[in-house]
């Protein structure tokens, strides 16, 4: 289909976007793995020298390397559990026949759309505020005290405040996913005598198990990189309690000014998040065939 | 004027030849038509005219010079694509006028321009609208206006009435061909159906996977095929073909007779038969025989014939109208 | 549906799908509640639901005290300004995928996506090493520079699903009448491929007006968009509550309106055409 001319022309084309892209990955990853090997701190910037590994070892044997590093796998597979479930029990009800399905769905994808800054603060002072929130009343009116959720349980608090804006996105998928499954299908199994649980597990799973896949690995990029939610609510605290990897990094970086250390927490995230592009790019390009 | 010549044209994508040596040379006024089975490489030999594609070797001249090397936007060509590829954000007024706009003309001249080649296919009162409020032929038409418009050195037609339906097809058959008549332009058209290239060519250009198997005026064709492929791709019910002794008694590996070429009595003859099945047309009758050892026939009988399936009828093929092929499948006689 | 339900299977379904909706909004619906009560009302307890002095002091001070408008422009200028200039370098990149592909196109794509995939930790130290040196911290260039290279590999692959279905005898009949290369974008591929370009752009305004990273390290007064604005009530002084909805409900109004005329878009890009 394409001529010399063509050709050509596509190469011209694109190739601003190639050079752009490849810089942006390549040199400020390059100056990270550079960065990671001298011990440099924005505080004693003379004292700055090469040190090899010496910023890897010290950072993966921190301590609170261990906890962000469990609190990193925690957040996201708590999340992915929520959402996920949530998401397919959501998406199928959204399958049926309700009246006013159109508003419906502008309210459960609805918190997609919210800023996190703007989720976290929410969540952290109208909701759960111990003294005024409305769960505060809530657990008052039945009896109960109300939990004091950042301070008790900050991790289980974060997790909730991150399901809540990541439902609607798995939720929307898996909804899309469902409704080209054919109408003709449910027909047919309930014609084979195939309750509406058989139905689920036998044709509905597996018709979007492709998309629950595609859910679990975005969302698992995504929620690698946790960041404004901690920031705005705990500040990764207390102590290291709601510290994952993304916020040690910054803390490191920014408030420590530690440059050397920051840079070799840096690489240690982009190694775990390459692990998982690998499959995710696996499934895509699977797809790019058709 | 306009006068197209092919030399050596080879066409390859990747490991596979699509296209394998082709020359051609088609006059200036000439109504050429490419004809084959699909696959056989006739759009891609237009598209390589057109400079869609580009040759993997060979030339492609254009009033004798060398434009193989030269985009498509300015080889001064036009070309009606078989699905008319019609701009549909523009109104007809839009699509015909789009190339003269691309050629820098005064809007005073591209507005006469757009209303001749409209009211030559009565599209005058559909100017205004958008292709996806026109009907088949109505776009059908705009495709060949906006060509028109561009008076170019000639006109190419991909394949562009195999989207209509039975009778429009042959109505925009008889359009074209006096379209032809009235603009004099040189005109090479594609397509698979050989009773199109039958009635509207100067020259058809048979093509069998890639390379010419024959060119040669529709008549030339019809009653001199240089093969086999030939022999059976021209020709409407397909010409008979029948090998073994029969062939060889007259010196041949395979003979051919045409359907209507053979006599049928139901008293003599020379190859006892059976009906299976006749078509009774009323301005003829097409009856499909068995023929005894020597496998199906078909055979075209004017007017009305009464026979009926099962019958005994003996089939007499004229001698004259006999082609001889040798073994390679080349002709003979 | 063609099978036959129940009516009370239907209305209980409906109820059922109600409440959930409700339950899933319902934060958004009391920030916006809370937005309109004095900052007493908006700490009482019991809490007040639908019956309680109705005022728009909230929406006054929140631009008046803290110059809401300021940071708005920013959200503004950098969503939109960013993705506008990602789209004259995609559009390009696009139509180079989508009509003169080469053998390593798809291979470049799938690069190109997992650019996307790169924690931002991994280059926060020298983007913002390099931001200060080139006095870029606190710049909407700079900021919206990084943007834009977040948002490029979506543009260019949700143009390229677009463009694929754009049929492309149209763009050779372009080139038959006589089109440049720029002639044929500009006449003829962008007319027929703008709505698939008015929702890669709806999707990549409300991804970068979201943005909460490097908007929040980047940026500290001058560029600060709303992400930024918002996230400095996390250490408020005194009663915030009904200011911080106020400010909440309208950061986040038009993205919500943007968001519902975009749910298809949504997924056609963030699964990268892995669900359809």
């Amino acid at each position: 289909m394409a001529t010399q001319q063509t050709t050509t022309a596509g190469r011209v084309l694109v190739a601003p976007s190639v050079i752009l892209l490849f810089a942006w990955m390549i040199v400020p990853l390059v100056m990270t793995l550079y960065f990671s090997s001298l011990r440099y701190s924005l505080l004693d910037p003379d004292s700055s020298g090469f040190v090899g590994l010496q910023n890897y070892t010290a950072f993966l044997t921190d301590p609170d390397f261990i906890t962000s590093l469990l609190n990193t796998l925690i957040l996201v597979a708590s999340v992915l559990v929520i959402s996920v479930c949530g998401g397919i029990l959501v998406a199928l009800l959204m399958d049926q026949p309700v009246f006013g399905q159109n508003v419906l769905r502008l309210m459960v994808i609805a918190p997609f759309f919210v800023m996190p800054t703007v989720s976290a603060l929410v969540w952290k002072n109208l909701l759960m505020n111990p003294d005024s929130g409305l769960f505060a009343w809530i657990a008052r009116s039945l009896g109960f005290s109300p939990i004091v959720w950042f301070t008790n349980y900050p991790m289980l608090s974060v997790i909730i405040v991150v399901s809540w804006e990541w439902l609607p996105f798995a939720s929307l998928i898996l909804l899309t996913a469902l409704q080209s499954l054919d109408e003709e299908q449910k027909e047919a199994s309930s014609l084979d005598g195939a309750g509406p649980i058989s139905y689920f597990g036998y044709i509905v799973l597996p018709h979007i198990a492709r998309a629950i896949t595609v859910v679990i690995l975005i969302e698992t990029i995504f929620l690698l990189s946790v960041f404004a939610e901690i920031y705005v609510t705990t500040s990764g605290g207390p102590g290291v309690a709601t510290t994952n990897i993304p916020f040690l990094v910054y803390k490191q970086a920014l408030l420590n000014f530690d440059v050397g250390s920051a840079s070799a927490g840096g690489i240690v995230a982009v190694v775990l998040a390459n692990i998982v592009a690998i499959f995710l790019m696996r499934m895509v390009g699977r797809n790019l065939e058709g | 004027m306009g006068s197209i010549q092919l030399k050596s044209v080879k066409k390859s994508f990747g490991a596979i030849n699509v296209i394998n040596n082709v020359d051609l040379d088609i006059k200036n006024g000439e109504f050429a038509v490419f004809v084959g089975p699909s696959g056989c490489g006739k759009s891609t030999l237009l598209r390589l005219i057109a400079g869609l594609e580009d040759v993997t070797s060979g030339a492609v001249l254009i009033d004798g010079k060398d434009a193989t090397n030269v985009g498509p936007s300015k080889r001064g060509l036009a070309m009606v694509f078989q699905s008319y590829a019609l701009y549909p954000h523009m109104s007809v007024r839009g699509n015909i006028a789009f190339a003269l706009k691309m050629a820098g003309e005064k809007a005073a001249a591209i507005d006469q321009k757009v209303r001749k080649a409209a009211s030559t296919l009565n599209l005058t009162d559909y100017l205004d609208r958008k292709p996806r409020q026109l009907s088949g032929g109505q776009r059908q038409r705009v495709a060949i206006g906006r060509a028109i418009v561009r008076e170019p050195k000639a006109f190419l037609f991909d394949e562009p009435l195999s989207n209509l339906d039975a009778a429009l097809r042959v109505q925009m058959r008889v359009e074209i061909g006096e379209l032809h008549n009235a603009l004099a332009t040189t005109m090479i058209y594609v397509t698979h159906d050989q009773v199109e290239a039958m009635t509207m060519a100067d020259k058809i250009v048979v093509l069998d996977r890639g390379s010419v198997a024959q060119v040669g005026s529709p008549l030339d064709l019809y009653n001199r095929p240089n093969g086999l492929f030939v022999a059976g791709f021209i020709g409407s019910p397909t010409m008979n073909l029948i090998r073994g002794a029969l062939a060889e008694k007259r010196g041949a590996a395979t003979i051919g007779i045409r359907p209507e070429h053979a006599d049928v009595s139901t008293t003599a003859g020379e190859w006892p038969a059976t009906v299976r099945l006749a078509e009774h047309l009323g301005s003829d009758t097409f009856v499909h025989a068995d023929a005894d050892g020597i496998g199906a026939l078909t055979l075209r009988l004017e007017g009305e014939a009464p026979l009926k399936p099962d019958q005994r009828i003996f089939v007499t093929p004229r001698e004259a109208n006999l082609h001889k092929f040798d073994k390679d499948g080349r002709r003979i006689n | 549906m063609a099978m036959k339900q129940s009516v009370g299977k239907r209305a209980g379904v409906t109820v059922l799908a109600w409440v959930v909706g409700f339950l899933i909004f319902f934060p958004i619906l009391w920030t916006f509640l809370t937005s309109f009560k004095t900052e007493l009302d908006a700490i009482a307890m019991p809490p007040k639901f639908l019956f309680f002095h109705w005022t728009l002091e909230n929406y006054a001070e929140v631009q008046s005290r803290s110059n809401y408008l300021h940071f708005a422009f920013n959200s503004i200028a950098l969503s939109i300004g960013a993705n506008v200039i990602g789209l004259l370098i995609s559009v390009p990149a696009a139509w180079s995928m989508a009509f003169a592909p080469g053998k390593r196109t798809k291979d470049l794509l799938m690069w190109m996506l997992s650019t996307k995939m790169m924690p931002a930790v991994g280059v926060l130290v020298p983007i913002y090493l390099l931001f200060r040196d080139l006095h870029l911290l606190d710049s909407l260039w700079g900021i919206g520079f990084v943007l834009m290279m977040l948002n490029l590999p979506l543009l260019i692959w949700m143009l390229y699903t677009y463009f694929k279905e754009i049929p492309v005898d149209i763009l050779e009949a372009a080139r038959m009448d006589g089109a440049s290369l720029l002639s044929e974008i500009l006449y003829v591929l962008t007319p027929m491929a703008i709505p698939g370009i008015a929702s890669t752009m709806l999707i990549a305004i409300i991804l970068s007006w979201n943005e909460a990273f490097w908007t929040l390290n980047l940026a500290t007064s001058n560029a600060a968009p709303l992400t930024a604005f918002i996230a400095s009530y996390s250490a408020p002084e005194g009663f915030f509550w009904a200011k911080l909805s106020s400010a909440s409900t309208l950061a986040i109004a038009p993205i919500l309106i943007l968001g519902w005329f975009s749910q298809k878009q949504l997924v056609r890009g963030l699964t990268f055409g892995a669900v359809k």
